[in-house]
């Protein structure tokens, strides 16, 4: 079996895993990190979504062996203790979710986006989650705290 | 030992009306929300795969597991030969076989289930089964189990006055069709169960499920132990919107089973395309009419026909159509109505609630005559729906003899119609449409008013559990279950207003059957108003306890006693309310108490079809102005205003999250989600590739959701509040009536009526506008 060695949420792990092992059942399965969540299993819905070198990917058609030497972020990692990650408050504080399956990877992807787009527009924020299915919400809500979010990213 | 709770100064925080985030938003958010896959699972804890039918009718002439059991990783094989009970988990009638005997009535039915290390090893140990079948003839269509009268529950009949007279008699008839599409629930997190043996052969089930009594007594009966023996406990749901009503109990079952046959702890998750073949979705339903009216529009006879697409069983289908006739007036007065609701029995996967529950289908098929009746007499359809509402003493009075006690829609609809600029929007629209040949634009309103509460009577009831402990901290348990529509939130806020103590010192805990028994789903969209008045009195219950010690305390009466910001006020003196319950339990009174809650007023006779099924009505409006691209017919919804009905809101931000939510969720039914069963019964759209539900981009840019002022509900519900789970869904009809609109542009005749059937995919709309 291959060994991986990953630097999950900043600490290094090395691990034995089968080849067929999915990035999301390392973290998952191997590393309990269960924030990050399997909806379709297909790479559709995006709630599997977690940065690998700080770029959103879906992680449940990902190998783990892909991310061999690689730093991954969970939605875990995002907050800096008890403090929240700007994003992550503006999910709580704009009602931008429900259920909250979907709500991690939406998170991910967000702070990805507003890394790379400083100013968006509220059509540029609809088109960066369109990978992103949410089921509750209408997303009107996620849109909103996608802009508070982004706004308090780069303020 | 009594670390008494920290009092600020100040109001208690998080009290009813206030717009309070989810209580789980900070778990949720940061990935610490634990779902039933979330949890730890207990060492040895195994994993199940279920193999299903690839016939949609037929008989099994052999069903061969030995190389399932020998592959590699396999503990165990479960077929019908292993339940210990009843190998059926029909929640009304007992025709939910959990392992097919001898016959399979549906592709994706359930045949056996094999047990492994992992999932992974299951199933491809599950491939190594010999099934062969002969093959018998199936019904797939709603048409072919009409044509060969093909019924799952006898036809029921919605009749007042005499229809065939009144129809005969109006000086305009017009005749229809209209199918309406199903829909999956397409909730993010699918089907799972964990089951956990114990001894005497008790077991735990941790399960994803809107009704844990339901899974408890169908675990129960499937392990022949008494329901007592069975625990069924659930968190949180990830979505459910009645999914997870029944649909949860065939794989809590199997899981239940496994935990029994192999002593260890079965986790059972189904994959999204397992779960969406192997589970039942929303009707799909054909509906013929044929109405009279008068020049004005006015309805004075209908004779309609739903047909609903049941599947192989029963499951809840007639409660469900039930409500589609209870919704077939939708917010309008018909003189004379004959109705019949035929559940026709099809060789598919079994139907079941979903948001709605049948009313949204009977509410498609009014707003369409109603659209057909306007179109004919070259009416704007606003106008001949608002001629048709629910009015005075003589036109108040509801097809099954309901009188409409609170009708707030006709100033509801002037509302929205002044706020939405609906009149200078209709003329815009007809000089878009006048000026490009291309591109065409559509609007609509349509009104919703949806009955509330479950139509079978004896399930309108709810129990809480509340204990204080010593340092005044609140342990709230209820028959409620949270799937992401904020039950959980309302019900804390209540109580925190009960005790005038801020939100974050109510610990919302697991709903489990170990703490409320025999409760019912939380569907109906009944959740708060049953469950919060459940908690209400409870706390209620305490509160007279604590106010009996605090005044003999204060030195005051008990009825002097007061709470609120975190205090037990009395006379000029007071304590902070750990303090009081401190007291109490040093004076050897009890800090523990069930409340308990039944719906009054209603009833409803099932031979008549008259009644009160419904305590009140919820109302809402919806405009939607799209537009279509009449040589692709692609279409955009440009722009939706919405004001809908929540009573005195017990949490506005949580409701309009519902009504934002189930708005774009109809839009999603009635266009994009396309359900394709083949010849054969397969479901060829079982996954987000190929079965579409919104996306973000499908949101209309301009998108006004009010909450309607001042409204508090005449009834006496939970502070006055209303229902909010189901009704937005049917605000998307607007969508619907506005595509058809753009469609209807097309056409040089004004009274042109478009066929155009739900959903209205971009295929169907190009196929209906002008040849």
């Amino acid at each position: 079996m291959p060994t991986v060695t990953i630097t999950v949420n900043g600490k290094a792990v090395t691990r034995e895993v089968e080849a067929r092992t999915l990035l999301v059942q390392f973290l998952r399965e191997h590393l309990s990190l269960t924030g990050t969540h399997v909806g379709c299993d297909t790479s559709q819905c995006g709630a599997c979504v977690v940065h690998v070198d700080g770029q959103a990917i879906k992680s449940c058609t990902t190998l783990a062996v892909q991310a061999d030497g690689s730093a991954v972020t969970t939605i875990e990692g995002l907050a800096d203790g008890q403090t929240l990650h700007p994003m992550q408050e503006a999910f709580r504080e704009h009602h931008g979710l429900q259920c909250g399956f979907c709500t991690p990877g939406m998170i991910m992807t967000a702070v990805d986006f507003a890394k790379n787009n400083k100013n968006p527009t509220e059509a540029e924020i609809r088109q960066a989650l369109e990978g992103n299915i949410c089921r509750c919400t209408g997303y009107h809500n996620i849109v909103k705290a996608v802009a508070a979010g982004t706004a308090a990213m780069n303020g | 030992m009594n670390a008494e709770l920290p009092i600020r100064p100040g109001p208690a925080r998080g009290q009813v009306r206030e717009s309070r985030p989810h209580d789980s938003a900070i778990k949720q958010v940061t990935g610490r929300a634990f779902y039933t896959d979330d949890i730890v699972e207990p060492a040895g804890t195994l994993e199940a795969y279920v193999a299903q039918s690839t016939e949609a009718h037929a008989r099994i002439t052999r069903l061969d597991v030995a190389a399932v059991r020998t592959a590699p990783g396999v503990r165990a094989v479960l077929t019908a030969a292993d339940v210990p009970g009843v190998n059926n988990v029909g929640p009304v009638l007992a025709d939910d076989p959990i392992f097919a005997e001898g016959l399979v009535e549906y592709v994706g039915q359930s045949l056996f289930a094999v047990i492994a290390d992992d999932v992974r090893a299951a199933r491809a140990a599950a491939r190594l089964a010999v099934v062969e079948y002969e093959p018998l003839p199936a019904l797939i269509t709603v048409e072919a189990a009409l044509a060969a009268g093909s019924y799952v529950l006898p036809s029921v009949t919605m009749r007042r006055g005499d229809a065939a007279t009144a129809i005969a008699g109006a000086p305009h008839r017009l005749a229809g069709r209209l199918e309406i599409g199903g829909q999956d629930h397409f909730y993010l997190e699918g089907q799972i169960s964990l089951a956990l043996p114990g001894e005497d052969g008790d077991v735990t089930v941790v399960c994803s499920t809107q009704h844990p009594s339901e899974v408890q007594h169908l675990v129960a009966h499937a392990l022949h132990v008494p329901v007592a023996a069975v625990t069924v406990e659930v968190r949180r749901m990830g979505g459910g919107f009645g999914g997870k009503e029944t649909q949860a109990s065939l794989f809590a079952a199997i899981a239940a089973i496994g935990a029994r046959v192999t002593g260890r702890p079965i986790k059972l998750r189904l994959d999204r395309d397992d779960d969406m073949v192997m589970t039942g979705k929303r009707h799909d339903f054909l509906a013929t009419w044929d109405v009279g009216f008068d020049g004005e529009g006015r309805l004075h006879g209908l004779k309609a026909m739903l047909a609903a697409r049941c599947g192989y069983s029963a499951d809840l289908s007639a409660a469900i159509c039930d409500r589609a006739l209870f919704h077939l007036d939708n917010a309008y007065y018909i003189p004379a109505v004959e109705a019949v609701s035929h559940r026709c029995k099809t060789h598919t996967v079994s139907n079941t609630a979903f948001r709605g529950f049948g009313g949204p289908q009977g509410m498609m098929v009014i707003e369409r005559i109603l659209d057909d009746v306007a179109r004919h007499l070259r009416l704007d359809p606003l106008e001949v729906r608002r001629r048709n509402l629910y009015g005075d003493a003589g036109r108040d009075v509801t097809p099954y003899g309901m009188t409409v006690e609170d009708n707030v829609m006709p100033q509801l609809i002037a509302e929205l119609v002044e706020s939405s600029g609906y009149q200078a929007r209709r003329e815009a629209v007809a000089a878009f449409n006048a000026a490009n040949p291309i591109l065409k634009k559509g609007l609509a309103l349509t009104p919703v008013k949806f009955g509330i509460s479950f139509t079978t009577t004896h399930l309108n009831q709810a129990g809480a559990l509340i204990h204080l402990y010593q340092d005044g901290s609140v342990h709230l348990n209820h028959g409620g279950t949270e799937m992401g529509q904020g039950l959980f939130t309302k019900v804390a806020q209540v109580v925190a207003t009960e005790f005038g103590i801020d939100v974050d010192h109510v610990k919302i805990t697991a709903t489990t059957t170990a703490k409320v028994p025999n409760t019912s789903a939380t569907a109906a969209s009944s959740g708060s108003d049953m469950n919060g008045k459940a908690a209400q009195a409870a706390a209620q219950t305490l509160k007279a306890r604590l106010a009996e010690v605090a005044a003999a305390e204060f030195g005051c009466r008990p009825e002097d006693v007061a709470f609120a910001d975190n205090r037990v006020s009395g006379g000029d003196r007071s304590l902070g309310f750990a303090e009081v319950v401190t007291k109490a339990y040093f004076a050897r009174v009890s800090l523990s108490s069930t409340g308990y809650y039944r719906t009054p007023k209603i009833h409803f006779d099932k031979d008549s079809f008259t009644g009160r099924p419904f305590y009140y009505f919820a109302y809402g409006a919806a405009v939607a102005e799209v537009t279509i691209d009449t040589l692709t017919g692609e279409y955009r919804l440009d722009r939706a205003d919405i004001l809908h009905d929540c009573g005195a809101s017990l949490n506005p931000a949580i409701d309009r999250g519902q009504v934002e939510g189930g708005f774009i969720q109809g839009m999603g039914w009635l266009t994009s989600e396309e359900l394709v069963f083949d010849g054969r019964g397969r479901l060829r759209t079982h996954a987000p590739s190929t079965y579409k539900i919104p996306a973000c981009g499908d949101v209309p840019a301009e998108f006004h959701v009010t909450l309607l002022r001042d409204n508090p509900n005449t009834e006496p519900t939970i502070h006055r509040s209303k229902a909010v789970g189901e009704p937005p869904l049917m605000l998307g009809i607007s969508v619907f009536a506005a595509l058809r609109d753009a469609v209807a542009a097309t056409y040089d005749d004004p009274a042109a009526l478009p066929a155009l059937d739900a959903p209205a995919t971009p295929e169907r709309v190009l196929a209906a506008i002008a040849p």
